[in-house]
C-alpha cells in the first residue's frame, strides 16, 4: 500500500442543493491588464495569459488600456445584435417544445463571445464556429429567417434537410460548416490560414471551441501547426464552465488557465472576460492585428457562462446548482453592455425596454413566416435529394438506390 | 423475474461485474456524478466513488488509450463512448492498439476492455447521432464486436464482454434503449415491460458472445439481421404471414456460422438485413457466408436491405432507414425468385 496516492478526480465546487461557489475563478480588476503592442514577444504578453483581461467594471465604465474606445453607433450595434441573438434563441428553443423543430442548442449567457468578435473582424475572414456561436452570423448581418429555416428543415434550409439544427454554414459570408464533432473545425481554421499565407492575402482565420472540447488531439494540432507555419489565425476557448454535466476542472482547467496552453506551443495566450463586449472585441482586434501582421496566432480564453441547459436534450438541475448563472461575477453581457451605455449617458432603461419588444416582435414576425416556409414534421424538401452531395456526382451505386427508392414509393 | 428496459438492464450487468471484481471500473463522458447522457450509468459513482466511475475529459483517443493502460496494469474498463458517432478519434488506439496488443507482444500483453457504444438512428439525430459503424470494427483482427436488440441479451452480453479476457466493441441500438421499435414512428413508444425479453434475471448471468439466436423459427426464408432491424423485421414476418425463420446475429465477431447455416440451408431462401449502410457493410461478409455455406441449397438470389449508402440524413430519417417497406419488398423478390 502506498498512502500517498490517490487518484484526483477533478469536483465542481457546488452540486444541485449547495449554494453557487465560483471562488475558484480568478478575476481581475476593470482597466487592470496592461496592453502591449500587437507585435509584442510572447515574453511580453505571458502574464496576460493567468489574469483577466476587462474593460468594463460593475459600474458600467470603460477603463485601461485594452478600451477600444468603439463609437456609440457601434455600440448601439452590438447591443441589437446580442438581443436579436437571444431572442432568436428563444424563439427555436420553446418550438422544440411544441415538435416543428428536433432539437436546439442556444447560446444565452454568452452572446457577447460572438458577436464582439465577428465585429472586430473583417468580413473577408474567415470563421470556423461551434454549435454556440449564432452570434456570428447575426453579428454579420444574415437574416435570422436563414438560421430559423434550417432549424425547421424547411424548404428555405440552407442545409436541405440534411442536418441537426443548428449546424448552419454561410459560403457568402465566410462562415464554415459546423461539424457535430468536436474541435475539428480548429485545425482546420488553421489550414486556412496557412493557405491565406501561402496566396499572400490579406484574409485571417478564426475559429471557436469550447472548453471542454480542448481536451480532443485536435485542439493539440491545431496549436502545432498555428505555432509552426505561424498561421494568421485567432483561436478561441470558450470557457463557459461547463460541458455537458462536467465542469471546466474535468478539461484541465483546474491547475491552469485554458489560455496558458498558448504559451507553451509559443502562442500567445490572452484571457479575457468573455461577457464585456469592449474587452472581447479590443482582444480579437490586437491578435488580428498580430496576426494580419504576419505575427502568427493568438489564443483567446473567453472566461464566460452557460446559462441555459448544454441543448433541449438537456437538464441542469441534475448536476449544477439552480441559481448558478445569477451567482456568476461577470454577470449577463447584455446587461453589462447596456449598464456602459447607461453609464456614458447613450442609453436609457426605456430605450432598452422599446429595443427588446421590437427585437421580440421582429423574431416573432420573422418566426411566422419562416413556419410558412415549413416544419419538420411536415416537410416540403423532397427526399430524393438526399443522394445528393454525397460525391458531386452521383456514382452508380447511388444511382442505383435512387431507382430503388423511387419505385417503392412509387 | 424483475422487468427492465435495455439502460436499466446495462446498469445492472455493471453494477454486478463491479461487485464481483474490484478491477472492473467506467470511464467516459458524463459518465459519473450524471449517470451519462443516457444514463446507463446512473447511480453507479454513489455506489463505488468517483474512483471506479470516472468521469473523462472529452477525448475518445484519450478514454481508449487511458483505459489500454490500465487493464495492461491489472484493471478491467468499461469504457463509454457517448455515441458511435464521435469514436473515430479512438480509431488509431482500437486499430493499432487495443486489436493488435496480444498479437504484436506474442500473448504477453492483452487489454481486456469493453468499449460500450450507443449507436444507430431513428432519434432525428442527424450524421452525427445515428451511424451504426460495426463494419469498421469488423474488419479490424483482434477486437470482438457484438450488438444486443433486447434488454435480456444486452445484460447477459455485456456481462459477457466484461468478464472476456479480449476488447469487445459492444454496441448499443439507442433507439431500442427503452423499447422494441418497428419502424412506425408515428406508433406510440412500447415499453419493455410488455416484451419477453424485457424479463431480466436481477442476478449475474451470461450470454455467450459468438451464438447467434432464432428469434423465430420457420421454414420458408431466412432472415439474418440484428440490433434495432431485429424488431422491425419481426413486424413484417407477422404483417406478411410468410412461414420466416428471423436469426439475431448478436455477435458479429465471432459469428456463429453454423446457426446461419443450418438455417439457410433448411429454408433455400436469404435475407440479410441492417440498419448500417449498404456498401461494403456487415451484410456482405453475411451474404458471402452464406453462399459459401448453402451454395446448393439456395433456390434464389439473396437480398440485402440496409441503410443508403448516404450519410443519415436528418429531415429524411424514415425515408433512409431501411424500414418496414423495404424489407417487405425484399421478402417478395426473395419469395418470389426461383
Ligand atoms: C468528438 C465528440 N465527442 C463527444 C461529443 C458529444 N458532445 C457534444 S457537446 C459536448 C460538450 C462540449 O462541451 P464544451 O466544449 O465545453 O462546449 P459547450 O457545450 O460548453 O459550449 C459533448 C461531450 C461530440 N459532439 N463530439
Amino acid at each position: 500500500m502506498n498512502a500517498n496516492l490517490s487518484l484526483h478526480v477533478p469536483q465542481p465546487p457546488a452540486r444541485p442543493g449547495e449554494p453557487a461557489d465560483f471562488s475558484y475563478l480568478k478575476l481581475a480588476p476593470a482597466g487592470a491588464a496592461p496592453r502591449p503592442l500587437p507585435t509584442a514577444s510572447i515574453g511580453e504578453t505571458i502574464d496576460l495569459a493567468v489574469s483577466l483581461i476587462r474593460v468594463i467594471d460593475d459600474e458600467g465604465q470603460a477603463l485601461g488600456a485594452w478600451d477600444p474606445h468603439l463609437e456609440t453607433v457601434q455600440l448601439h450595434k452590438a447591443l441589437r445584435y446580442m438581443l436579436v441573438t437571444r431572442a432568436m434563441d428563444d424563439r427555436v428553443r420553446r418550438a422544440q417544445r411544441g415538435g416543428q423543430v428536433s432539437f436546439y442548442m442556444q447560446s444565452m449567457g454568452e452572446e457577447a463571445v460572438s458577436v464582439a468578435a465577428a465585429m472586430a473582424l473583417r468580413p473577408g475572414d474567415m470563421l470556423f464556429p461551434t454549435y454556440r456561436n449564432q452570434g456570428l452570423h447575426i453579428a454579420r448581418d444574415r437574416n435570422p429567417i436563414d438560421l430559423m429555416c434550417q432549424c425547421l428543415s424547411n424548404s428555405h434550409d440552407m442545409c436541405k434537410g440534411r442536418q441537426m439544427p443548428v449546424m448552419y454554414h454561410w459560403r457568402e459570408g465566410n462562415i464554415f460548416s459546423i461539424s457535430g464533432n468536436l474541435a475539428t473545425q480548429l485545425p482546420q481554421a488553421v489550414g486556412w490560414a496557412m493557405a491565406s499565407a501561402i496566396k499572400r492575402e490579406p484574409h485571417i482565420a478564426c475559429a471557436w471551441t469550447g472548453e471542454g472540447s480542448t481536451a480532443e488531439a485536435d485542439f493539440h494540432h491545431a496549436l502545432t501547426f498555428a505555432s509552426v507555419y505561424r498561421a494568421p489565425v485567432i483561436l478561441n476557448v470558450v470557457n463557459n464552465q461547463w460541458a455537458i454535466s462536467t465542469f471546466q476542472g474535468v478539461a484541465g482547467g483546474e491547475h491552469q488557465t485554458f489560455a496558458a496552453r498558448g504559451p507553451g506551443f509559443g502562442i500567445p495566450g490572452l484571457r479575457v472576460d468573455g461577457n464585456d463586449v469592449l474587452a472581447v472585441y479590443a482582444v480579437t482586434q490586437w491578435a488580428a492585428e498580430r496576426a494580419r501582421g504576419g505575427g502568427g496566432p493568438t489564443l483567446i480564453e473567453l472566461v464566460t457562462y452557460r446559462a441555459g441547459p448544454h441543448s433541449t436534450s438537456d437538464d441542469p438541475s441534475r448536476y449544477r446548482p439552480k441559481d448558478e448563472w445569477r451567482a456568476f461575477p461577470l454577470g449577463d453581457p447584455i446587461v453589462r453592455l447596456k449598464n456602459h451605455l447607461i453609464w456614458s449617458g447613450a442609453w436609457s432603461a426605456e430605450r432598452h425596454e422599446a429595443l427588446v419588444k421590437e427585437i421580440d416582435n421582429q423574431i416573432a414576425e420573422t418566426w411566422k413566416l419562416a413556419v410558412s416556409y415549413g416544419t419538420l414534421p411536415e416537410s416540403p424538401l423532397d427526399p430524393l435529394t438526399m443522394f445528393d452531395d454525397v460525391f458531386k456526382e452521383r456514382t452508380p451505386h447511388l444511382e442505383r438506390q435512387r431507382e430503388q427508392f423511387m419505385k417503392l414509393k412509387g | 423475474m424483475p422487468r427492465m428496459n435495455m439502460i436499466q438492464a446495462l446498469n445492472s450487468a455493471m453494477d454486478i461485474a463491479m461487485q464481483r471484481d474490484e478491477g472492473v471500473i467506467i470511464l467516459g463522458q458524463d459518465v459519473g456524478y450524471f449517470g451519462g447522457v443516457f444514463r446507463c450509468t446512473d447511480g453507479l459513482q454513489k455506489k463505488y466513488g468517483e474512483q471506479r466511475v470516472i468521469d473523462t475529459p472529452i477525448a475518445e483517443g484519450g478514454i481508449i488509450a487511458a483505459a489500454i493502460g490500465m487493464s495492461v496494469n491489472g484493471l478491467r474498463p468499461v469504457a463509454e463512448i457517448q455515441f458511435a458517432d464521435y469514436i473515430y478519434p479512438a480509431y488509431d488506439q482500437i486499430v493499432s492498439e487495443l486489436a493488435r496488443l496480444r498479437y504484436r507482444s506474442a500473448g504477453e500483453f492483452s487489454a481486456p476492455i469493453t468499449v460500450r457504444v450507443p449507436s444507430g438512428g431513428g432519434i432525428r439525430g442527424g450524421q452525427t447521432h445515428s451511424q451504426s459503424p460495426e463494419a469498421l470494427f469488423a474488419h479490424v483482427c483482434g477486437v470482438k464486436v457484438v450488438m444486443p436488440s433486447n434488454p435480456y441479451d444486452a445484460k447477459g452480453l455485456l456481462t459477457a464482454a466484461i468478464e472476456d479476457d479480449d476488447p469487445v466493441i459492444f454496441f448499443e441500438p439507442k433507439r431500442l434503449y427503452n423499447g422494441p421499435f418497428d419502424a412506425d414512428p408515428d406508433k406510440p413508444a412500447v415499453a419493455w415491460t410488455a416484451h419477453s425479453k424485457g424479463e431480466v434475471p436481477a442476478g449475474h448471468y451470461t450470454v455467450p458472445m459468438g451464438k447467434a439466436e432464432i428469434v423465430r423459427a420457420g421454414s420458408a426464408v431466412t432472415i439474418i439481421t440484428y440490433g434495432t432491424l431485429v424488431h422491425v423485421v419481426q413486424a413484417v414476418v407477422e404483417s406478411t404471414g410468410i412461414d420466416a425463420e428471423i436469426i439475431d446475429v448478436r455477435s458479429i465477431v465471432p459469428l456463429d456460422v453454423e446457426t446461419l447455416a443450418t438455417s439457410v440451408c433448411k429454408t433455400g431462401r436469404c435475407i440479410v438485413a441492417h440498419e448500417a449502410t449498404e456498401f461494403a457493410g456487415f451484410g456482405a461478409e453475411l451474404v458471402a457466408t452464406v453462399q459459401r455455406e448453402c451454395f446448393w441449397q439456395l433456390e434464389a438470389p439473396i437480398e440485402r436491405v440496409a441503410g443508403w449508402d448516404t450519410p443519415y440524413p436528418h429531415a429524411f430519417e424514415w425515408e433512409y432507414f431501411p424500414g418496414r417497406k423495404r424489407i417487405a419488398a425484399a421478402l417478395e423478390q426473395v419469395m418470389a425468385g426461383t
